[in-house]
């Protein structure tokens, strides 16, 4: 029974930093119709940021983390009026967009690994430090992540759903026409849904490189695909769906391994178990499960 | 040592790798233009039909001891019916959808691949097919027909290599397949999928299936992506997991669309374009970058190349801009 409290913890950690990934690139299909194949990037781009604080700057983690939420902002702000803007002013098509985004992924990706190299990195924080709870066992990076993802989904939830500035992310999301002609300042929400969903990334990015212990400049790609299951599954452009759907992957993903599942999958298959329940649900339901049945 | 810039692209050598390199990525590429060209699917788990083929031919001659030949075959079969399979669940959804659903496709089988190492050798790669410590090879058979070839060839040239035999073997396949794919597109038959690509609904109102017409140009697509799949395993005697990686998906979408989406002799220039970046970034020596940032260094070029392509040219080289079917 221990095992299967373990994997349910180990399954909030990886679910709640899904969630994360995936509230910026829901927002960003919603309101921008940008399938954003570089949002990977972002949060690979965000753990080495943190990594330059970190390690090759010897500060705090906590400094760490602000760091990389602030530079990914800001680079999620950048390529919208180097990139993105000008793309939509010509006129650019989804399709369009999802390959200048492939391209932008494989951009910052391979700079990235320019830089760093693709050798393991670590943060310099306790990795022998562990909490025993009882039913399961948590490193201390676990605790961190998971607490402060957590606090992060509830403060993101509580943005989106109180505030001026969120509601009119949800509206534009939900109908672009319909919130332009109700007076929605489009540009300047976009540029504060690039804060939001990049700086979002960033954190997520170090999160996963605390969990991971090590990490190289793929750890973004490897995480994007879950994350556009989690988007998908909770329907695009959906901040809640994808938050919830997000840590619903993270537990599928995780309780997959459990050995009293008919001895559990082995565990390099967890990523397939992900695409494998999006498959799944898209054909139970083509338009994502809180998606509006409308043919696009 | 690696040759300066300006002595490489003086090389024969080089050309002809260029060549064999241009050749099976032009053959993978038509796969995604049957696909995405002419019938509008946005398929980007492409790759796995290339790793279903490789992995087939080697695994049914090295474990099975089947013949060149027929493991050839079979590994084409066994593609196309893996795009059926493919297509069965995913066609018909929004294209959005169908992209991210192909990427995970391809990724469970790379997954399968890496991981699945009494079938496949495992990261390794095929060397490890009969298990670690033998080496496994699958290419004799292919090989000896090589060196017929090249036997034949050198009464006509003489002195013949290696790699320019395959690059005259590879090349004439290109040849034949662009032939019968322009013969299949203007026929009544590909008409129906460009009319899938322009509107949908309109060509069910019609009465076409657009269900089946959309597997059978899956499944035509992964063959070529499978012959493509057999040739890179010829070229370059072993391969690995990593060699089907969704990156390679992402250069067969450049070389469509670098050339002109739904033009099929476009293909082949798309392809030449990108062989000299993959091979002139490989083996030219690059002033203030050393190999390991060469290859970063090359990555960086095709995404720069992918957003300028889609910022200024949409239509590609070759394209027509009103066929352009990039939405």
């Amino acid at each position: 029974m221990s095992e299967l409290f373990q994997l349910l913890a180990n399954g909030l950690v990886t679910g709640s930093i899904i969630s994360i990934g995936a509230i910026g690139l829901t927002l960003v299909y919603g309101i921008l119709r940008i399938v954003n194949f570089a949002h990977g990037e972002y949060l690979t781009f965000g753990a080495f940021m943190a990594f330059l604080v970190n390690v090759t700057w010897g500060g705090h983690m906590v400094a760490a983390i602000t760091f990389a939420i602030a530079l990914t902002a800001l680079l999620g702000v950048t390529l919208e009026f180097v990139l993105w803007r000008p793309m939509r002013n010509k006129g650019a098509g989804i399709i369009s967009l999802f390959i200048t985004s492939i391209g932008l992924a494989l951009v910052v990706r391979h700079l990235i690994f320019m830089e760093w190299g693709g050798q393991p990195r670590r943060y310099d924080v306790n990795v022998f430090q562990v909490y025993d709870l009882g039913i399961f066992r948590l490193s201390l990076s676990q605790v961190v992540a998971i607490a402060v993802a957590f606090a992060a989904i509830l403060l993101v939830g509580i943005m989106l759903a109180r505030t001026r500035l969120g509601k009119s992310m949800r509206a534009l999301s939900d109908n672009p026409e319909l919130a332009s002609v109700a007076g929605i300042d489009i540009d300047r929400v976009i540029v504060y849904t690039w804060i939001l969903g990049a700086g979002l990334a960033g954190l997520g990015g170090v999160l996963q490189g605390l969990v991971q212990t090590s990490f190289n400049p793929n750890m973004g790609f490897t995480l994007l695909l879950p994350i556009f299951a989690a988007v998908i599954l909770g329907g695009i452009g959906s901040a809640y769906g994808a938050l919830a759907a997000g840590v619903l992957l993270g537990l599928v993903m995780e309780l997959s391994t459990w050995d009293a599942l008919a001895g559990g999958i082995r565990a390099v298959y967890k990523p397939a178990v992900a695409f494998a329940l999006l498959i799944l649900i898209l054909l139970v339901r083509p338009q994502g499960v809180l998606g509006k049945a409308r043919t696009v | 040592m690696t040759p300066a810039l300006a002595t490489i692209f003086t090389s024969v050598d080089f050309w002809t790798f260029v060549g064999v390199v241009a050749g099976i990525f032009t053959i993978f590429a038509l796969g995604l233009q049957v696909q995405f060209g002419f019938t509008g699917l946005l398929n980007f788990g492409h790759v796995a039909f290339m790793a279903v083929a490789a992995y087939t031919m080697a695994i049914l001659i090295v474990k099975v001891g089947w013949p060149m030949w027929a493991s050839a075959l079979a590994a084409i079969g066994m593609a196309m019916a893996f795009g059926v399979l493919i297509g069965l669940p995913t066609v018909r959804l929004r294209a959005d959808f169908l992209a991210i659903a192909t990427i995970a496709f391809g990724e469970i089988i790379r997954l399968i691949a890496l991981n699945e190492s009494d079938l496949t050798g495992g990261p390794q790669g095929t060397i490890n097919l009969r298990g670690a410590g033998t080496a496994a090879s699958f290419n004799a058979e292919w090989l000896s027909f090589q060196n017929t070839v090249r036997d034949w060839l050198e009464k006509g040239f003489g002195d013949v290599s290696r790699d320019q035999t395959m690059l005259v073997i590879i090349w004439t396949v290109v040849v034949l397949l662009i032939l019968l794919l322009q013969f299949l597109v203007h026929s009544p038959w590909g008409r129906v999928l460009r009319s899938i690509r322009e509107d949908e609904d309109a060509s069910s109102a019609l009465g076409k299936n657009v269900f089946a017409y959309k597997l059978q140009a899956l499944a035509l697509g992964a063959a070529l992506g499978a012959v493509a799949g057999l040739f890179f395993a010829f070229q370059f005697s072993f391969f690995s997991p990593q060699d089907f990686d969704p990156l390679t998906t992402f250069f067969a979408w450049i070389i469509v669309i670098l050339g002109g989406t739904g033009r099929n002799w476009a293909v082949p220039v798309g392809a030449i374009i990108f062989g000299v970046i993959f091979a002139g970034t490989r083996f030219a020596d690059i002033p203030f970058f050393d190999t390991a940032d060469q290859a970063f260094l090359r990555l960086i070029l095709i995404g720069l190349i992918l957003i300028g392509l889609m910022a200024f040219r949409p239509q590609g080289l070759l394209g027509k801009r009103e066929e352009m079917v990039l939405g």
